[in-house]
């Protein structure tokens, strides 16, 4: 049935190792890290309600002038809800942070933010999703990183951590009055 | 105090898996049996650490010791006892606490259930599973310790378990899950046994069997109540979703059937050694794979834990020592196996062989299309291989395996005479097709596709009932006396093959058949689905013990008489805030009606959806009776009679597999190789 001898018996390590490999470059790159075809580019064009104040639009001036973290949430989505505390501390630190509500119910919303407390400095509203396909989102959370100019440096996808935020977003914000933020967090 | 106790018990856990795996390891070679003995008590004393661990977490489930930070993490004051104790295995320090002590727990069984298994194999299988417990502890101690402390600042109230898995098909899923991974081990261990004593014999088969089996069944049950879950839970009213991490329960599903299947070719004729041995080895790190996909991170899915990527480091170094040093071994000792016998084209063996070639095959689509954005990467394409990718491959491959099916059961083992077999099964073409067409009548029109699952269907089942009676006759001593000496194994063989002709009914009716309505409604509104009249009564309040609710009430009439009456909830869950959707279903034999309430729209309208979906208990059922044929092979009393010596191996004894063939039998000994 089988050759007498030979390489076969080597076959099933061979593909292992080769999976091994492919492996270990997943782990390496990490699915948090999808590159983003916007990245040094202006944040697409926003033109959304507010959740929290009403008949407000908030559109690109919100992000002109300082570092902004626009943060993609929704409370259909567990691990938003393992980074929230941690989205609190940041903005505590004085991290402006914006939260796109995504696909999400506002009564919903409006709820989580008063039970959990509210790190945003604005709560633009995407119910349909549709922001979010211009932004490239892949499933929340999310969290892009937006430069004073108002262009897209990074984009992270997964839970927000103290671990992501020193190693990732800290060494891109290099304004001075961000030092200050870097000090303040060690 | 307690989650100290815990934690020390652990680290105790280590020092016996230590020695469970290395005492019989280093004493091998010097035939020392008395030191390979201590494998056993340090199994038992493995156990029985590991047992005092889970309880040490359970207490500080049970009574909200929210210092622990994995407890905090994942109970909540409010939560009901019982989700409390499930919520152990909830997240993934919890869970991988359970699977070792299951790990542990499999090793208590191999030590106890000995059979009459040499006592140095049994200690060389006990080692194997000592090392996979050394792994899997550190791992456990180092990277993810269920029993760290949030002191001095603890939160007074837990952030609650996640409000999908607080339902009762999951406090037992993933236990029986894991009962089925972790079974794998026990395989896989006897597999490195056999390599290292170079003892691969049909004896070696016969003990490793009856474990495959048992991991198989529970492998078998989990699977089906996953899918049970994800159907009723999830709010989608899907079975299956081609997701990562069912797809990493499925491949060492597909994996241990062939297993099973090319393991009865080595108890009974001494073939396939080696790649019995290679098909015990990829089942288990199929498993492994499955345990490192969703703890690492690499691949995004609905069933994911937090991650972090050192745990992935971990895991894949892990799976390099276990998968890649036994594949070494089998490398090194797998041209010591060959077995001298042959078999010509049309026998059993080939059969068997087809069945496991279709299933490998099967299970390697299922790993491309798993690690398909991994390879994407490489190529620079991003694209998510979905449904449509995995049915092209399995509807023609699940058809061949049914095809393949019947003559590979009643064909002879070494060979099988063409004339013999055209005569024994020609007829049944002609009379599955008709019988296919009367159930494709009765279902309602079908495409060439269902109208092919079907007819396959019925071959299948007229197949085997045909071959239990001419089995039952061939004793010359009447039915009713010919079925009684038929023996469990062969029972059990013919439940699983019917049970996969039930799910692939089900699957087909479900699939062709069902009708799937997005609606909005109003109070006092109705529709109508799949010829059911559905009233939309009224929306109550209700309040649960940790949430609150909206329940529409339901009356579902047929031909104006009452059916059912549902009540589908919308639910808040205080903690988190979180929305769920708890659809309700009125299940029946022949169709479930099932509603679930979908977002509330404007002034009391809302947006409901209505499916009827015919047959989908079919495939639930179809996986019990699957497993249940399991479970009856394994009562087989070939399994626990004493081990005959290997001359009287080949010797099948009338009613012991082969009922009508035992003179041909005793004549042909497969010659043993050294």
């Amino acid at each position: 049935m089988l050759p007498r001898k030979g390489v076969w018996v080597f076959l099933p390590l061979i593909g292992f190792i080769a999976l091994a490999i492919l492996l270990a470059s997943g782990l390496g790159k990490n699915t948090e890290d999808l590159p983003t075809a916007l990245a040094g580019k202006p944040l697409p064009q926003m033109q959304l309600p507010s959740l929290l104040r009403k008949g407000n639009v908030v559109d690109n001036r919100l992000f002109e002038g300082r570092w902004t973290l626009l943060n993609v949430w929704a409370t259909w989505c567990p691990t938003c809800h393992i980074e929230h505390p941690y989205l609190l501390k940041l903005a505590q630190r004085g991290v402006a942070i914006v939260g796109l509500d995504y696909k999400d119910e506002d009564a919903a919303a409006k709820n989580y933010l008063a039970n959990l407390g509210n790190p945003y400095v604005e709560v633009p509203v995407d119910a349909s999703g549709a922001y979010g396909l211009n932004l490239g989102v892949y499933g929340a959370p999310e969290t892009y990183l937006v430069s004073p100019q108002g262009d897209i440096v990074l984009r992270h996808v997964g839970e927000m951590n103290e671990r992501v935020w020193q190693a990732k977003f800290l060494p891109l914000m290099k304004e001075p009055s961000d030092i200050k933020l870097q000090v303040e967090a060690q | 105090m307690i989650a100290e106790i815990g934690h020390l018990s652990l680290w105790l856990a280590l020092v016996f898996a230590v020695l469970q795996g290395v005492a019989p390891l280093l004493s091998y070679r010097s035939q020392r049996l008395s030191w390979m003995l201590v494998a056993r008590p340090a199994a038992w004393m493995q156990w029985l650490c590991l047992s005092a661990g889970l309880l040490a977490l359970g207490y500080a489930f049970a009574y909200n010791d929210f210092t622990v930070r994995y407890v905090s993490e994942h109970s909540n004051s409010l939560l009901p006892l019982g989700y409390r104790i499930s919520a152990i295995w909830g997240g993934h320090e919890g869970s991988l606490l359970l699977w070792v002590w299951m790990l542990s727990f499999w090793g208590l069984l191999v030590s106890l259930l000995r059979g009459k298994v040499p006592a140095h194999v049994n200690a060389l299988v006990l080692a194997v599973m000592g090392l996979i417990g050394i792994g899997f502890l550190l791992f456990m101690l180092l990277t993810s310790n269920p029993f760290d402390r949030l002191l001095p600042w603890f939160p007074l109230d837990g952030a609650d378990l996640n409000p999908l898995l607080q339902d009762p098909g999951l406090i037992i899923h993933p236990p029986m899950l894991y009962m089925g991974y972790v079974g794998l081990s026990v395989a896989f261990s006897f597999a490195i046994a056999g390599l290292i004593s170079g003892t691969l014999d049909p004896a070696w088969a016969r003990w490793a069997r009856p474990w495959t089996t048992v991991a198989w069944c529970f492998l078998t049950v989990g699977i089906a109540l996953g899918s049970w879950w994800a159907y009723y839970e999830l709010g989608w009213g899907g079975w299956w979703f081609w997701d990562p991490v069912e797809n990493a329960s499925f491949m060492p599903w597909l994996c241990a059937t062939a297993l099973i299947h090319s393991l009865a070719v080595t108890e009974k004729r001494g073939l396939f050694r080696s790649w019995t041995v290679l098909l015990a080895i990829v089942a288990f790190s199929l498993s492994l794979l499955g345990t490192f996909l969703v703890r690492s991170g690499v691949l995004t899915s609905v069933h994911s834990f937090a991650n972090d990527p050192e745990r992935g480091r971990f895991i894949l170094c892990f799976l390099a020592v276990v998968i890649g040093g036994s594949l070494t071994l089998f490398a090194i000792r797998a041209p010591v196996l060959r077995a001298r016998t042959g078999f010509v084209m049309l026998s059993r063996e080939s059969f068997l062989l087809m069945n496991n070639l279709i299933l490998l095959v099967a299970t390697f689509v299922v790993l491309l299309g798993t690690l398909f954005p991994l390879i994407g990467e490489w190529l620079d394409i991003k694209v998510s291989v979905r449904s449509p990718y995995f049915n092209a491959f399995f509807v023609p491959l699940t058809f061949l395996l049914m095809a393949f099916l019947v003559p590979g059961m009643s064909s002879n083992w070494k060979k099988q005479r063409a004339s013999v077999l055209a005569k024994k099964l020609l007829w049944l073409v002609p009379v599955s097709v008709l019988a296919g067409s009367v159930l494709v009548y009765l279902a309602g029109s079908l495409p060439i596709a269902g109208w092919l699952a079907l007819s396959l269907c019925a071959y299948v089942w007229i197949a085997h009932g045909v071959d239990v009676v001419q089995k039952a006759l061939a004793f010359r001593s009447g039915v009713f006396k010919g079925l009684r000496r038929l023996t469990a194994g062969y029972y059990g063989m013919v439940i699983a093959h019917c049970g996969l002709a039930v799910l692939v009914a089900g699957i087909t009716l479900v699939s062709f058949h069902e009708q799937e309505h997005d609606l909005r409604m109003t109070p006092g509104e109705s529709a109508e689905v799949g010829g059911y009249e559905f009233v939309f009564t009224r929306l109550v309040d209700r309040e649960g013990p940790n949430f609150s609710a909206k329940q529409g009430i339901f009356a579902v009439t047929r031909f104006g008489q009452d059916v059912a009456t549902l009540t589908p909830e919308k639910r808040r869950y205080y903690s988190g805030g979180q929305m769920m959707t708890e659809a309700a279903i009125d299940s029946g034999l022949m169709r479930d009606l099932y509603i679930a309430l979908g977002e509330p729209l404007d002034s009391d309208a809302w947006a409901v959806r209505i499916y009827y979906k015919p047959g989908i208990i079919w495939l639930w059922l179809g996986a019990v009776i699957m497993a249940l044929g399991g479970a009856l092979a394994i009562v087989d009393r070939r399994y626990r009679r004493a081990i005959a010596p290997e001359s009287e191996l080949s010797a099948e004894q009338p009613g012991s597999d082969l009922p009508d063939r035992p003179a041909v039998e005793t004549s042909t000994k497969s010659p043993q190789e050294a």
